[in-house]
C-alpha cells in the first residue's frame, strides 16, 4: 500500500477539539500537512466567522511586515534567510509580535517623515544656492553699466564671463554681445523682447554704451516710472519651453526671462527620483505684471525664492545658505544612519516573522472552517485524511493537546460517506514531475490506476525514439545531471524565471530523456549525424579495382557482401556512407518500429483498464468492454505486428524463392487487403501469395471476429443495465408490502443524507454514452496506430536536420585548405555548437517532448484513464509559506 | 581586468570545453582516416588514378587532423580566457 499505482485510500473524519487545545492541534496538523479540512460553514460569510478578528490582526501585521520589507529592499540590505521554519507561536505571543511590529513601523515612519522633511529643506536650500550663484551671472551682466565710467574694470568683468557661466550662458552671452554689435543673425525673440522692454532712447543709448541694459541700477538713464522688479525661481527643465512661451504670450512680451540650467540633477524628496531643473529669473515692471507672472509661476509649479537685490546681501545670504546646507547634511547623514540601523536589525528577523505571522493566520483561517459545538466547549472539524496516516495524525493531535496543557484528548472519528474522496498520490522529488505531467491532463479519479509509474519509463523512451542522437542526448543528459547534482543550491535560490523553473522542475525527466536518447542514438548509430564503427562493419566490398574505378555507384548485395550475422549493436555503420538508399532503409526500419511500439503501448493501456474494472468490481465492463476491446486490438493491429516479425524472420536475400527478398510482401498492402476482403494481387514468379499456410482463412476469421466485437462493445453493457433495472423494479412488488415500506423509508433517509449521490443515469444517456465510447475506441485504434507514426517522422526529421547542420555548417570549417583552416574551424565550430544547442536540442527537443506528451495523454491514457478526480489539498504550512500571501488570502 | 559578463564567460567556458573534447576526438578520427568523415575532406570530384586519390586523401586527412587540433588549441586559449573572466565575475559577485 501507499504505492504510486493508485492514489491513497482516504477517509472522511470528524475531529472534536477542545476550544483551548484547538489552536495547538491545528498548528501541529499544519506542520504535518496531511489533512484537508472541509468548510463546515459555507453559507457564513467571511466577516461573520468566529476568528475574524484574529485574521484581521494577522493581516495588519503582514501589512506592516510588507512595509518593512519594501523599505529594506529599497535600501538594498540583504535579508537573512536561514530557510528554517519556526513553529507557530502561541496566541499570546501574537500581542508581543504586534507590539514589536507597531514599534518598528512607527519608528520607521517617523524616520522617513523626518528624512523627507529634511530632504525637502535640503532641496530648497540647494535650489536657493543655485539661484544665488546663477543669478549672480545675470546681475553681473548689468553691473558694467553702473561702473561704465571705469572702462578697464568693466572690460575685465567681460573677460570673466566665460569662466563663470556655463555653456548655455556663454551662448546667451554671445547673443547679447552680438546684439550689442548690432549683428543680424541674433535671436529674434531676445531682440524683440529687448525692444519691447527698453524704450527707444534707452536703446540707442544702450547701443552706444555697450551691453544691453537690464536691471535696476540704471535709474539715472531711465524715465521716472521705470521701476523694474524681478522674481527668481527654479522650474523643472522640461517645463521651461512652455513656461517661456506662456510668459511671453500672457505678458505680451513685456517681461524678460533669463534662465540657466542646474547641471547636477536634484533629488525629489517625495519619490527619490533624480530630476533636472533650471534656474530662471524674470524681469518685469509694474504690479499688474507681477501678479500675472506670479500666477504663471504658480501654474507651472515653479518655486520662487527671495533674492536680494544688493550684491552684498546676496553674498551674505549665500554664505548663510551654505552653512545651513552643511548642517543639514550632517543631520541627514545621522537620520540615514539611524534608519539603516533600524532596518538592518529588522532584516535579520524579517523572514522569520513572515513565517510566524503566516502560520498564525493560516491557523485562524482553518479554525474559521470549524463548527462550534452548542456548548461552546469544543470545535468540530471535518477533514479528509489518508487512511495510512491516521496514526501519525493522532500522534500530532496528542502532541498539540500536551502543548496546550489541556486534559481532554481530541477525538478523531471516522465517518461514512458517499462522496468522492480527493485523489492523493504520494510523490517524492523524482516522481513529482511525472505525476505533474499526468495531472496536467486531469487528476485521476479516486483510486483509479495511476499512469505515472509507467510514464517514468515510457515517456523518456518514446521521447528518445524521436530524439535519437548520442551527441544531443549527451548534452541533454549532462544538463539534467548538472541540475540534479546542484539540486539543493539551485532550489535554494528561488527565481521568478518561469522557463528556468520549468526546466528545473523537470530535471529528472530531462536527465532520463537525455540518457534514453543516448541509448537510441547508439541504436541508430548517430552521433551528431555521424556513425561510430565500433565493432567493424559486417559488410565487405567484393568488387575488384577496375569496377570500383569505373562506376560512380555500386551496390552491395546482401547475398555475398554481407557477413550473414548482423552488426552486434544497433545500425551497421555502412549505412552512413550509403548515400543512395540510407533514408529508404531507415524509413522502413523506423516506421515498423514505431508501429510496433505504438501497438504494444496501446495494448498495455487496454490491459490497464482491466485493472480498473477488477478493482471497481465492474463485471459488466470487464466482460463486455475490456474483452472486446482487447480482442479488437489484438486481432487487427497486433496481428499486423506479428506479420512484420514473420516477414523479418522468413524472408532474406540469402534464402531461395519463395522466401527470397523479391517475394517479401508489403505488410501494409496485406493489411489493407485483409480488412477490405480484397483478393491479393498475384505474386511475382515463383513466389507465394501468403506468408504461411492458412493465412487467408485466419485473416478472414480475425476480421469477422474483430468486427463482431463492435456490436458487443456498443450494445451489451447498456442492454444489461436495462435488464438489471427492470428486475430491480419488479422485485419490491413481489416482496411483502411492510418490508417494502421499511426499505423505502430507510433508503430515502440515507439518500437524503448524502444529497442524492447515487441518482441513476438516464437509460438513453447510457446508450449515447456507450455509442460515443465505442465509436471513439474503434476509430481511435485506427487513428492512434497511425498517430504513432509520428515517432518515425520526428526521428527522421531530427536525423536529417542534424545532418544538414553538419554538412552546411561544420563541413565549411573542415573543408578549408591549409593551416588557416584551424582558425576558421574554431569560429565555425562555435557557430555550429550554438545552432546545435538552439535548434536541435532545444527546439527539436521541445517538439519531441510535446509529441511524447500527446502520445501519452491521447493514445495511451484514453484507453483506461478517466481523470475526473480532484486533487487532495492538505492544510500544510510549507505550501502556504511557499505560496506566500496569495495562498493565505484564500 | 573584466571584459565579458558572467553569462558570456560561462557560455565561452562551455563551448570551449565542448570544442576541446570534440575537436581532439575528431582530429584523432581524421588522423586514423575514418571513412565516416570522408565527405568533410577538401577533395576533388575526380582523380585520374587510384594512387592520386590515395595521396590526396591521405594528405587531406592529415591536414584536417592538424586543423582540428589547432582549433582545439585555440579553444584551450579561449577556455583559459573565459575561466579567468568567470573567476573575476564570480569574485565580483561574491564581494
Amino acid at each position: 500500500m501507499g504505492s504510486l499505482f493508485r492514489s491513497e485510500e482516504m477517509a472522511l473524519c470528524q475531529l472534536f477539539l477542545q476550544s483551548e487545545a484547538a489552536y495547538a492541534c491545528v498548528s501541529e496538523l499544519g506542520e504535518l500537512g496531511l489533512v484537508q479540512f472541509r468548510d463546515l460553514n459555507p453559507d457564513v460569510n467571511a466577516f461573520q466567522r468566529k476568528f475574524v478578528n484574529e485574521v484581521r490582526r494577522c493581516d495588519e501585521m503582514e501589512r506592516k511586515l510588507r512595509y518593512l520589507e519594501k523599505e529594506i529592499k529599497k535600501d538594498g540590505i540583504p535579508m537573512l534567510d536561514t530557510g528554517e521554519s519556526p513553529e507557530a507561536p502561541q496566541p499570546r505571543e501574537m500581542i508581543d509580535l504586534e507590539a514589536t511590529f507597531e514599534k518598528l513601523e512607527n519608528e520607521l515612519r517617523e524616520v522617513n517623515q523626518n528624512a523627507e522633511a529634511l530632504k525637502r529643506n535640503f532641496l530648497e536650500l540647494t535650489e536657493l544656492k543655485h539661484i544665488l550663484r546663477k543669478t549672480q551671472v545675470f546681475f553681473d551682466e548689468s553691473v558694467p553699466t553702473v561702473y561704465k565710467s571705469s572702462g578697464a574694470y568693466s572690460s575685465s568683468k567681460y573677460r570673466r564671463y566665460p569662466q563663470m557661466a556655463d555653456n548655455q550662458n556663454e551662448d546667451e552671452q554671445a547673443q547679447l554681445l552680438g546684439e550689442e554689435a548690432q549683428e543680424g543673425g541674433v535671436n529674434q525673440t531676445t531682440e524683440s523682447m529687448t525692444r519691447a522692454l527698453i524704450t527707444d532712447e534707452a536703446r540707442t543709448a544702450g547701443a552706444s554704451m555697450g551691453p544691453v541694459q537690464l536691471g535696476y541700477m540704471e535709474k539715472s538713464n531711465e524715465r521716472e516710472d521705470y521701476l523694474p522688479c524681478f522674481v527668481a525661481g527654479v522650474i523643472l527643465r522640461e517645463r521651461l519651453p512652455a513656461f517661456e512661451r506662456m510668459l511671453w504670450r500672457a505678458c505680451r512680451g513685456n517681461v524678460f526671462l533669463r534662465q540657466a540650467m542646474i547641471e547636477t540633477p536634484l533629488e525629489d524628496p517625495t519619490n527619490g527620483d533624480q530630476v533636472h531643473k533650471s534656474v530662471f529669473i524674470i524681469f518685469f515692471q509694474g504690479d499688474q505684471l507681477k501678479t500675472r507672472v506670479k500666477k504663471i509661476c504658480e501654474g507651472f509649479r515653479a518655486t520662487l525664492y527671495p533674492c536680494p537685490e544688493a550684491p552684498a546681501d546676496r553674498r551674505e545670504m549665500a554664505m548663510g545658505v551654505m552653512t545651513r546646507i552643511e548642517d543639514l547634511n550632517t543631520v541627514l547623514g545621522q537620520t540615514q544612519d539611524h534608519r539603516h540601523r533600524v532596518l538592518v536589525a529588522a532584516a535579520k528577523n524579517l523572514k522569520n516573522w513572515f513565517v510566524k505571522v503566516r502560520k498564525i493566520k493560516a491557523i485562524y483561517h482553518t479554525l474559521n472552517l470549524f463548527n462550534l459545538d452548542v456548548t461552546q466547549k469544543c470545535l468540530i472539524a471535518e477533514c479528509w485524511v489518508p487512511l495510512l496516516d491516521i496514526e501519525t495524525i493522532q500522534l500530532a493531535l496528542r502532541r498539540g493537546t500536551e502543548r496546550s496543557g489541556s486534559s481532554v484528548p481530541p477525538i478523531l472519528n471516522r465517518m461514512q460517506t458517499f462522496e468522492n474522496p480527493p485523489t492523493y498520490n504520494r510523490t517524492n522529488k523524482f516522481t513529482k514531475a511525472f505525476q505533474a505531467l499526468i495531472d496536467a491532463y486531469g487528476v485521476a479519479s479516486y483510486r483509479e490506476m495511476n499512469p505515472a509509474p509507467y510514464t517514468i519509463i515510457t515517456f523518456p523512451f518514446l521521447f528518445a525514439v524521436m530524439f535519437g542522437d548520442l551527441g544531443h542526448g549527451a548534452i541533454m543528459a549532462l544538463f539534467g545531471l548538472w541540475m540534479i547534482r546542484k539540486e539543493k543550491g539551485l532550489a535554494a535560490q528561488k527565481t521568478d524565471n518561469e522557463i528556468w523553473n520549468i526546466f528545473f522542475g523537470g530535471r529528472y525527466i530531462i536527465f532520463l530523456m537525455g540518457v534514453f536518447s543516448m541509448y537510441t542514438g547508439l541504436i541508430y548509430n548517430d552521433i551528431f549525424s555521424k556513425s561510430l564503427n565500433i565493432f567493424g562493419s559486417h559488410w565487405h566490398l567484393s568488387y575488384n579495382k577496375s569496377t570500383v574505378m569505373e562506376n560512380k555507384f555500386l551496390q552491395l548485395s546482401p547475398n555475398g557482401d554481407y557477413e550473414g550475422a548482423p552488426y552486434p549493436f544497433g545500425m551497421d555503420p555502412i549505412w552512413q556512407v550509403a548515400g543512395a538508399n540510407k533514408i529508404i532503409f531507415h524509413n522502413a526500419y523506423k516506421m515498423k518500429i514505431s508501429i510496433i511500439f505504438g501497438v504494444i503501448h496501446m495494448i498495455f493501456g487496454v490491459v490497464m483498464s482491466w485493472h480498473n474494472h477488477t478493482y471497481f468490481r465492474n463485471r459488466i465492463s470487464l466482460l463486455y468492454e475490456f474483452i472486446p476491446q482487447l480482442v479488437f486490438l489484438l486481432l487487427l493491429f497486433f496481428y499486423m505486428v506479428l506479420l512484420m516479425f514473420i516477414k523479418w524472420i522468413k524472408f532474406a536475400a540469402t534464402n531461395k524463392k519463395p522466401y527470397s527478398e523479391v517475394c517479401a510482401p508489403s505488410i501494409l498492402i496485406t493489411f489493407i487487403d485483409m480488412v477490405l476482403f480484397n483478393k491479393p494481387k498475384p505474386p511475382p514468379k515463383d513466389c507465394e501469395t501468403y506468408m504461411f499456410i492458412g493465412q487467408h482463412f485466419i485473416q478472414v476469421l480475425f476480421v469477422l471476429v474483430a468486427v463482431g466485437c463492435i456490436p458487443v462493445m456498443l450494445l451489451a453493457k447498456p442492454l444489461l443495465i436495462m435488464q438489471a433495472r427492470k428486475q430491480a423494479n419488479v422485485q419490491p412488488i413481489a416482496g411483502a408490502t411492510s418490508d417494502a415500506e421499511a426499505g423505502g423509508v430507510s433508503n430515502g433517509g440515507s439518500h437524503g443524507g448524502v444529497g442524492g449521490h447515487e441518482e441513476e443515469e438516464e437509460l438513453s444517456e447510457i446508450f449515447i454514452h456507450q455509442s460515443i465510447h465505442t465509436i471513439e475506441y474503434v476509430l481511435g485504434s485506427v487513428s492512434h496506430t497511425a498517430s504513432y507514426l509520428r515517432l518515425w517522422a520526428l526521428s527522421l526529421a531530427h536525423a536529417q536536420l542534424a545532418e544538414v547542420l553538419w554538412t552546411m555548417v561544420l563541413s565549411i570549417g573542415l573543408k578549408q585548405e591549409g593551416p588557416v583552416g584551424g582558425i576558421v574551424l574554431t569560429c565555425v565550430f562555435a557557430f555550429w555548437a550554438i545552432l546545435t544547442v538552439g535548434i536541435l536540442v532545444l527546439m527539436e527537443g521541445l517538439s519531441a517532448f510535446l509529441h511524447t506528451l500527446r502520445l501519452h495523454w491521447v493514445e495511451f491514457q484514453s484507453k483506461f484513464y478517466k481523470g475526473q478526480g480532484y486533487a487532495f489539498q492538505p492544510f500544510s504550512f510549507d505550501a502556504i509559506i511557499e505560496n506566500g500571501a496569495a495562498a493565505a488570502e484564500e | 581586468m573584466k571584459i565579458c559578463g558572467p553569462k558570456l564567460s560561462l557560455c565561452g567556458l562551455i563551448i570551449s570545453v565542448w570544442g576541446i573534447v570534440q575537436l581532439v576526438l575528431m582530429g584523432l578520427f581524421f588522423y586514423i582516416n575514418s571513412v565516416a568523415l570522408i565527405e568533410d575532406l577538401p577533395l576533388e570530384e575526380e582523380y585520374h588514378s587510384l594512387e592520386d586519390f590515395y595521396a590526396a586523401a591521405n594528405r587531406a586527412y592529415n591536414q584536417n587532423a592538424y586543423n582540428c587540433w589547432i582549433a582545439a588549441c585555440i579553444y584551450v586559449l579561449t577556455l583559459l580566457l573565459s575561466a579567468q573572466q568567470f573567476y573575476m565575475n564570480s569574485r565580483v559577485t561574491a564581494n
